[in-house]
């Protein structure tokens, strides 16, 4: 359903991980539109786990929630990809643990 | 309006607690509630109801928050009938934790005290590991020695309690003025007068002042003194989180919706509501000694209130005997006792008198004689 505007795509690439599978991303771009172009969503809710998909892209609605680098309930669309970066979904009510 | 037989100054949860009570017998009630700057501790507290350590100071209070507690779930399933709104209500009992074999002591020695020399009845003191296998999902940090456990101890969602008090009373007939601030309270010929916004007034034979940190300020003109004072506690909250704390703890409790509440403070401040990172800090820090595992979540806000605080913690019920029909009541914990004020506090201001236990309640027992 999304992809990226003609020029964007011109520019120098990094490879990260959505959940698991190594895809290329442009520099610039945030794991919010990686979500977007690879998977549609990035999370279910907490507790009637309906899809959420990222919505603003501007760091208001935290619909993009999502594990970023292992890290839950980040805020995707506020994360510019990074070479090795690994994305996943976040399914469900989080099980936090130690840092 | 035709005259109420009631008129109860104030809709937070002690009011609307009482108006509730009274209108389910029978009585029809009015309730006035004042503007939108209020303090509303009602809106702001920790949704405990909770028994263990209260009334170490007065044990006619120990014995009244057991008998609201035990009341509890008759009272959430009648008002969820009535109202239509489910509480999250749930009685799993509750913790106290100690971080140290010297607090588990000290913690013992003070529940022993208010036994009469042994652990109440449904306290227990758990050791680490009991206390661990009552919380599987819960990795305790290092320092924790052991819990208290009190089996009457629970916990409800307090603004679905308010509401749900709110419609239910509603139901029932009764009448709500929003943004009805009282203005003055005098006598009459048969009872009493409010005047509000406008110069609007209102007429009752019975009145009730539960206005929360308000109620002295509003009887002070007819020469009733209430020794009331405000105390700040700052709270945070998490994110929603899989279920990992399966019954309420002091200071520390998961909600329905899986947020965890992380509290609070005891601040004497006046009549600030502010926040602060210092506080924040505090309460955040000894929650992680508790549960290490808090450390990955997020907090999504911190916000404080101002309890409502008589010189010894307890409740504060006064009937002056130059006012026949107007009560003033107020109290910390207002939560814990919405069960008991919706049934034996409202048949005891029926009946005119307060009996047992409330006796104790008045304002009489913090009467020190001036010195010459
Ligand atoms: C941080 C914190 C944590 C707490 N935790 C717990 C807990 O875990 N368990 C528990 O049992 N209790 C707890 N409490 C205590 C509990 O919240 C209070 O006992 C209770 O809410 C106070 O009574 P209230 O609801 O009547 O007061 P309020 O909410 O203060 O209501 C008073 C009402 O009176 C109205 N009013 C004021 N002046 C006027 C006027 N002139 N005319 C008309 N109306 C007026 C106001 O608008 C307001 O709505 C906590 C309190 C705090 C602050
Ligand atoms: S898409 Fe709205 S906060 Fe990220």
């Amino acid at each position: 359903m999304f992809r990226p505007l003609p020029d964007s795509s011109e520019g120098p690439t990094v490879t990260v991980f959505v959940e698991g599978q190594p895809v290329e991303a442009y520099v610039g771009e945030t794991a919010a539109s990686v979500l977007l172009r690879h998977l549609g969503t990035a999370r279910t809710t907490s507790i009637s786990e309906s899809p959420r998909a990222p919505f603003c892209m501007m760091g208001c609605c935290f619909d993009c929630l999502a594990e970023i680098d292992g890290k839950g309930s980040t805020q995707s669309c506020l994360e510019p990809v990074r070479d090795g970066m690994t994305i996943a979904r976040q399914m469900s009510a989080r099980k936090v643990v130690a840092r | 309006m035709a005259q109420p037989d009631h008129i109860v100054i104030g809709a937070g949860t002690v009011g609307v607690s009482l108006a509730y009570g009274l209108q389910k017998r029978g009585q029809s009630v009015c309730v006035v509630d004042g503007g939108a700057s209020d303090f509303r501790a009602a809106r702001a507290n920790f949704g405990l109801v909770w028994v263990q350590g209260k009334g170490g100071n007065l044990p006619a209070y120990a014995r009244w928050t057991a008998e609201s507690a035990a009341l509890w779930p008759r009272f959430r399933d009648a008002l969820e009938q009535c109202s239509g709104i489910g509480l999250d209500y749930q009685k799993p009992g509750g913790l106290v934790f100690s971080l140290s074999e010297q607090a588990l002591i000290d913690r013992r020695a003070v529940l022993e005290e208010i036994g009469g020399g042994a652990l109440p009845e449904g306290v227990e003191m758990l050791d680490r590991d009991a206390l661990q296998a009552r919380l599987p999902d819960a990795p305790l940090g290092p320092e924790v020695a052991g819990a208290s456990y009190g089996a009457s101890d629970g916990h409800v969602n307090p603004l679905k309690l308010l509401a749900a008090l709110q419609q239910g009373f509603l139901e029932l007939g009764g009448e709500i003025l929003w943004d009805w601030p009282v203005q003055t309270l005098r006598t009459t010929d048969d009872g009493y007068e409010l005047t509000g916004p406008d110069g609007e007034t209102l007429r009752a034979p019975n009145v009730i002042v539960a206005a929360g940190l308000a109620t002295p300020g509003i009887v002070a003109p007819l020469g009733v003194d209430l020794p009331l004072r405000p105390q700040r506690g700052q709270l945070l909250v998490t994110e929603r989180m899989a279920p990992m704390l399966p019954m309420p703890c002091s200071g520390l409790r998961q909600t329905a919706d899986g947020t965890v509440m992380i509290g609070t403070t005891h601040e004497d401040v006046g009549l600030d509501t502010g926040t602060t990172q210092a506080s924040g800090t505090m309460v955040a820090e000894r929650a992680l000694r508790i549960l290490p595992a808090l450390s990955g979540a997020r907090i999504v806000r911190q916000w404080s209130g101002l309890r409502v605080l008589s010189p010894d913690g307890g409740p504060l019920y006064t009937q002056p005997e130059a006012y026949p029909g107007l009560w003033t009541v107020s109290c910390h914990s207002g939560v814990t006792l919405a069960a008991i004020h919706a049934e034996r506090l409202a048949e005891q201001i029926l009946a005119g008198a307060l009996t047992g236990d409330t006796r104790h309640f008045s304002k009489d027992r913090f009467h020190v004689p001036t010195l010459a």
